[in-house]
């Protein structure tokens, strides 16, 4: 395959917390001969994209990254922060089709060059299903994830609303298509979809538990030894609340991991390039146990939640 | 012949004392909203001071350095504020100006010892930079044209030392931080991540701890004892004929004389 570059907004926690999200995906597209090309001058996406109609001024931030895009010549952006994406889609719908805003946000930000929605939002696991197919992504595999059971948690903003979505909403494919690609065995589980408790957790902590419960319980009622994600604040939220249930409930534990350090893993490269230091509890040994990884300790870089 | 022009011809013939002050096209101005005429070509600041204030906070270096003098300006037909150092602006008529040289800005106090090279070092003293909407009001109001919502992005980005060398030339006049949609106080926040950069980040320079070792054990004592004790005639000699490098030179170059190195 040719090199490709892609237009690529990383987001602010990628760069701090959840560089275990964004260090296995740079490697990973490398290795699959793409280059993720981040984009210059970049700023918060805003993190939560704001509904209240006549609230213009919380959709600079995420416009002004699309803009940024644009301004290096790129038709298209990916993301791999599944909040990120939200924010950056439903921006760009907003500067698409609505001319009254679109006018109003273009104006105030008059040291920008204008802008109409032209840039596509798309997220990684659209560009390995669209771009490279999970045919050919199954061939690149070096070393198949076989025997690991593992249960795609899609959460809600890679869904929701139906206009952003990056698959069927109500049965959604994508996490189960790319896991069965690099030979993985996918859970299937109802909560797939259910919220984490999202930022609405910050003002309540004491809900955390609550959340985390209902849906690292289902997927392992149903077989799953360890839960596949996308977002960092899903990270977040059911990290924090499996230490809960661990510590009180005598739950027995159940690894997180994004959906990038599988890919790494399944493509063959260095485990270091995981950042498994950076992740709740400690998949490292649940790898190794399935043989994926060797026993040897991977050098840990500085940090760690768990 | 009227009277009034009989005294202009007289003026015209008188000859000029030569205490008078030269001609001065005057320009009117408005401090703060009262009117003032002020000779063309001052500074803002001139300009305060000819219509009678007097500065003892809200000046200092007078050449667009220290960032004491930061200032609001208008122009007349545009709605749009503009900022300025008064030392460094001059007067175009009509304008109003307002100083504000001081912002009672939160400044975050900390145990610099304790600091560590961390991104959450910064959130924890500034949590204020998530308030941040990218409006990028305070880009348009700096004066040193620092590309300041870049700096707040770097920073919330974990970036310590892209946020230092964005925000390298702030001058820290506060006039950021007048402008922001969320109340940040960017200028204080850049300069912890400089000296954040400068303490924990940047790579030491080794030569000059040795060079300082260097010192310390009297490898120069004999040269600077013989310094001391020159006459002055054969000082000034010694420094005038000093082999100076050529602006040409090479990053190679040596003098001919390698005693010291």
């Amino acid at each position: 395959m040719d090199t490709m570059k892609l237009a690529y907004y990383p987001g602010c926690t990628l760069k701090t917390k959840a560089a275990n999200l964004e260090e296995p995906a740079l490697a990973s597209l490398e290795a699959l001969g793409f280059r993720l090309d981040e984009i210059d001058r970049w700023n918060c996406c805003g993190a939560v994209y704001s509904l209240a109609d006549d609230d213009l001024i919380h959709q600079v931030a995420p416009v002004r990254n699309l803009i940024r895009a644009r301004q290096q010549g790129n038709d298209r952006v990916v993301i791999l922060c599944s909040f990120c994406l939200n924010a950056l889609k439903r921006a760009n719908l907003l500067m698409k089709g609505d001319a009254e805003k679109r006018d109003t946000l273009n104006r105030f930000m008059d040291e920008e060059p204008e802008y109409t929605g032209e840039v596509r939002v798309l997220h990684l696991l659209e560009v390995l299903r669209d771009d490279i197919g999970w045919e050919t992504l199954s061939k690149k595999v070096k070393q198949p994830l076989r025997g690991l059971k593992l249960a795609p948690y899609y959460g809600c903003t890679l869904l929701r609303p139906r206009e952003v979505a990056i698959d069927n909403v109500e049965n959604p494919s994508v996490m189960q298509d790319f896991l069965a690609a690099l030979g993985a065995t996918p859970v299937e589980f109802p909560e797939s979809t259910r919220c984490c408790g999202s930022y609405q957790v910050v003002g309540n902590p004491g809900d955390i538990p609550g959340y985390a419960r209902d849906i690292l319980r289902s997927a392992g009622r149903r077989g799953a030894e360890g839960l596949v994600l996308t977002c960092p604040l899903c990270d977040y939220d059911l990290g924090k609340g499996q230490q809960e249930l661990v510590k009180k409930e005598g739950f027995p534990g159940m690894p997180l991991f994004y959906f990038t350090q599988l890919l790494a893993l399944a493509l063959g490269l260095d485990p270091a390039v995981c950042r498994f230091d950076l992740n709740f509890g400690d998949p490292e040994a649940f790898l190794q146990e399935k043989g994926v990884i060797s026993a040897e300790p991977t050098p840990q870089k500085t940090g760690g939640k768990a | 012949m009227s009277a009034k022009k009989k005294t202009e011809k007289a003026a015209k013939a008188a000859p000029k004392k030569e205490t008078e002050a030269p001609e001065v096209n005057l320009v009117p101005i408005y401090v703060m909203g009262k009117r003032y005429e002020v000779p063309e070509g001052f500074t803002l600041m001139k300009a305060m001071e000819h219509a009678g204030y007097k500065f003892i906070r809200g000046c200092g270096c007078r050449g667009g350095t220290c960032g004491a003098c930061g200032t609001v300006y208008r122009k007349p037909g545009d709605y749009r504020l503009q900022v300025a150092l008064a030392c460094q602006k001059t007067v175009e008529p009509g304008m109003h100006i307002t100083q504000i040289p001081f912002f009672p800005a939160n400044r975050a106090l900390f145990e610099f010892e304790k600091l560590t090279e961390a991104p959450e070092e910064v959130f924890k003293l500034y949590p204020e930079l998530f308030r941040c909407v990218a409006c990028n009001a305070c880009t348009k109001a700096c004066p040193q044209g620092i590309e300041v919502m870049d700096a707040v992005s770097a920073l919330k980005q974990g970036n310590i030392a892209g946020a230092a060398e964005i925000a390298f030339e702030c001058i820290q006049c506060g006039l950021c931080t007048g402008r922001c949609f969320g109340e940040l106080m960017q200028y204080h926040m850049f300069q912890l991540a400089r000296r954040i950069y400068g303490s924990r980040i940047a790579p030491r320079a080794e030569h000059l701890a040795d060079m300082t070792e260097a010192i310390d054990g009297g490898r120069y004592d004999e040269c600077l004892d013989g310094l001391i004790a020159m006459k002055e005639n054969e000082l000034k000699k010694l420094y005038q004929d000093r082999e100076v490098e050529p602006v040409t030179a090479g990053e190679d170059w040596t003098p001919k004389d390698r005693t010291y190195l």
